[in-house]
């Protein structure tokens, strides 16, 4: 979309006669977008082989047979073409047995499937809609002009510099039986185990420690709304939530639209903190697994990496949905087009 | 705000045509401001006690005595360093060991995300060119790509050419998300500059290699660092590729970490474990607090400005 925009506007106009001019012009353009395409190769390359060849590979093996008994012959057999078997494997239940598929058994990592699904989205529904509450709230907070306001932005910055790993270890620790949480609360509450109390320590402490990325991209979307736009709403006399709902709002919306979309594709791929909080257990065993956590259980077993494949590209197309989804439908400017910038502005 | 209102107050006072009405209402919109400083102030601290309180906990716990591990006083109490020396003992973890090599694999990765990603995001920062939407689109969606949908593969392929276990096989795949961080941070980093400083000491007589040292260098170095210490940080904090590609040798800090095990058997070590926590964050808090501004312009920079 912005690629025409360049050719258009540096092409003569009709009248223009002068051939040398033009053709000269053309040979800098050429020159670079040559240039252009030689200093972005290293990086082309690199994605290539980091990126774009496992997931090719993966793709592949994902419609490739995992090592199994041959029905007919009796010998562990392995490869050959699957068809569809490893996504009917998650997206049905269907186990191999002795005489072709049998519904998977209770218990197992397939049968864990659209749990995983359920928690994947009720993790990264219930965590970004509260981070964007709170997130909000504290980039209004930091926005106003205070004592100590220092202190508030640099305090922020802690539970997001503190490493996932070391985060779910200290949140393990306060929502332990005998820790600070049951402690204060006179409960014992069995955070690791039960279902939804489970569920909420994730919840908790992922919202604890993700709110001030939020706030951050949002308080940076504050500081671009002008000064004088509040001033003329005081000078008409609207009230304080008059001037959040009619001029906050509507002009953070670009910035509060591209931190939803960043935070619920990082949440989606959620792992590290329900691996180590409650090794994604809780309920009957599976209460806070994620995908993510479910491949890797897969991967953990045996002879079945190229269901995990099957899975992972699951996975992987449904984050993509999902962001496809939210630029569609709220027209997340990501790549920071002008051009989409502007018409947003103009909206507003 | 003060002054503002403090005006009308002494004008109300040296001119008496001003009613007791108008006084009053001066008054109140002092008392309301007073009352909104005062909000903000107990709001803001709020926020403080939310951000830090489970940071101190944790922080007061790693030095506390091992048998008071679920004292239940905010204050610190039985203070000791055994806890730090349990964290560090190799009979139950290599600490030390995951600490060089998150700093080895992390420098590693920042290293070569940097080199080849300044090129890519100089050229779709600074050049026109046919799809260059297609490229930032990619780059963005390698950035927000799921973890998982490389793992599977990697996993796989690195245990049928003998790489698992090894640094390669951290660093290699540590680069796909390290690499698009980069072009993406520096991109909005080099879209802000301003490049017509270049022109402006060719003008003055500055040949392109000077302009480049004396002008664009200095202006682009700081962004530079900003998104070496994004990267590095990313890099550092990574678990899900690290705990299953890593083996005893190349264990990173976070693989520590999550399955940290204590000196006694049947014991959650969390004293122990705590203090571990503190080891590895400590050097990145400070790094953030040194950094602050620049930290907070590069997470943002690719978010609001467009």
């Amino acid at each position: 979309m912005t690629t025409a925009d360049p050719s258009t506007a540096i092409a003569p106009s009709p009248g223009d006669g002068r051939r040398p001019g033009r053709d000269s012009l053309d040979a800098t353009r050429r020159k670079e977008v040559r240039s252009a395409y030689l200093l972005l190769a290293p990086t082309i390359v690199v994605m290539a082989v980091v990126v774009g060849y496992p997931i090719v590979l993966s793709v592949i093996n994902s419609f490739q047979l995992d090592a199994h008994i041959d029905p007919a012959t009796g010998f562990a057999v392995t490869g050959g073409f699957a068809g569809l078997s490893n996504y009917t494997h998650w997206l049905l239940q269907q186990c191999n047995g002795a005489s072709g598929t049998v519904p998977c058994a209770p218990g197992s990592l397939a049968a864990s499937f659209w749990t995983s699904v359920f928690n994947t989205f009720f993790f990264a529904v219930v965590t970004v809609t509260l981070e964007t509450i709170f997130g909000l709230w504290m980039a209004l907070i930091m926005n106003r002009n205070f004592k100590g306001r220092g202190i508030l932005r640099a305090a922020v910055l802690v539970p997001w510099a503190i490493p996932t790993a070391v985060t779910a270890k200290l949140w393990y620790f306060i929502f332990a039986t005998d820790g600070i949480v049951n402690a204060v609360l006179h409960a014992q509450i069995i955070w690791g185990s039960d279902l939804w109390a489970s569920r909420f320590a994730i919840v908790i402490a992922d919202t604890w420690k993700t709110t001030p990325f939020m706030a951050l991209l949002l308080l940076a979307g504050l500081q671009l709304i002008p000064e004088d736009t509040y001033e003329a709403a005081r000078m008409d006399g609207a009230t304080t939530v008059q001037t959040f709902f009619r001029i906050t709002l509507p002009l953070l919306k670009p910035a509060l639209v591209v931190a939803v979309l960043f935070r619920t594709l990082d949440a989606l791929r959620m792992y590290d903190l329900p691996a180590i909080l409650t090794g994604g257990g809780g309920g009957k065993g599976d209460a806070t697994t994620t995908l993510s956590i479910l491949v890797v259980n897969q991967l953990g077993g045996t002879n079945g990496q190229n269901s995990a494949s099957a899975l992972s590209t699951i996975t992987f197309i449904i984050i993509f949905a999902v962001a496809f989804v939210f630029i569609r439908l709220l027209g997340a400017n990501i790549t920071g087009s002008e051009k989409k910038a502007r018409k947003v502005a103009k909206e507003v | 705000m003060s002054s503002t209102v403090a005006g009308p107050a002494t004008a109300a006072a040296e001119r008496p045509a001003f009613d007791e009405y108008t006084l009053s209402r001066v008054r109140a919109r002092r008392r309301k401001t007073a009352g909104a400083a005062t909000r903000t102030a107990i709001q803001a601290a709020l926020i403080v006690i939310w951000c830090l309180l489970p940071f101190y906990w944790m922080i007061v716990t790693s030095f506390r005595d091992v048998q008071y591990t679920y004292e239940t006083n905010l204050l610190p109490s039985h203070l000791t360093l055994d806890n730090y020396y349990t964290a560090f003992d190799p009979a139950n973890n290599q600490l030390a060991l995951g600490l060089a090599n998150s700093l080895f694999i992390g420098t590693t990765v920042t290293i070569i995300a940097l080199v080849v990603g300044v090129f890519a995001a100089y050229a779709l920062a600074r050049m026109t060119f046919p799809a260059k939407g297609l490229v930032m689109g990619f780059v963005l969606g390698a950035s927000m790509f799921p973890g998982v949908a490389l793992l599977t593969p990697l996993f796989g392929l690195f245990t049928q050419i003998g790489w698992n276990g090894t640094y390669q096989a951290l660093i290699i795949p540590y680069i796909s998300g390290a690499l698009p961080l980069t072009v993406y941070t520096l991109n909005s980093f080099f879209r802000e500059m301003p490049w017509e400083l270049e022109e402006a000491a060719r003008i003055d007589g500055c040949t392109k290699a000077q302009a480049f040292r004396i002008v664009i260098l200095p202006l682009a170095a700081p962004a530079v660092f900003t998104t070496a210490i994004l990267a590095f940080i990313a890099s550092w904090n990574e678990y899900l590729l690290a705990s299953v590609l890593h083996s005893n040798q190349t264990q990173t800090v976070t693989t520590v970490i999550g399955q940290f095990t204590g000196s006694q058997p049947h014991q959650v070590p969390y004293t122990a474990t705590m203090a571990a926590g503190v080891v590895v964050t400590i050097p990145l808090i400070i790094m953030v607090l040194l950094f602050q501004r620049r930290i907070v312009a590069g997470l943002t920079a690719g978010g609001v400005k467009g």
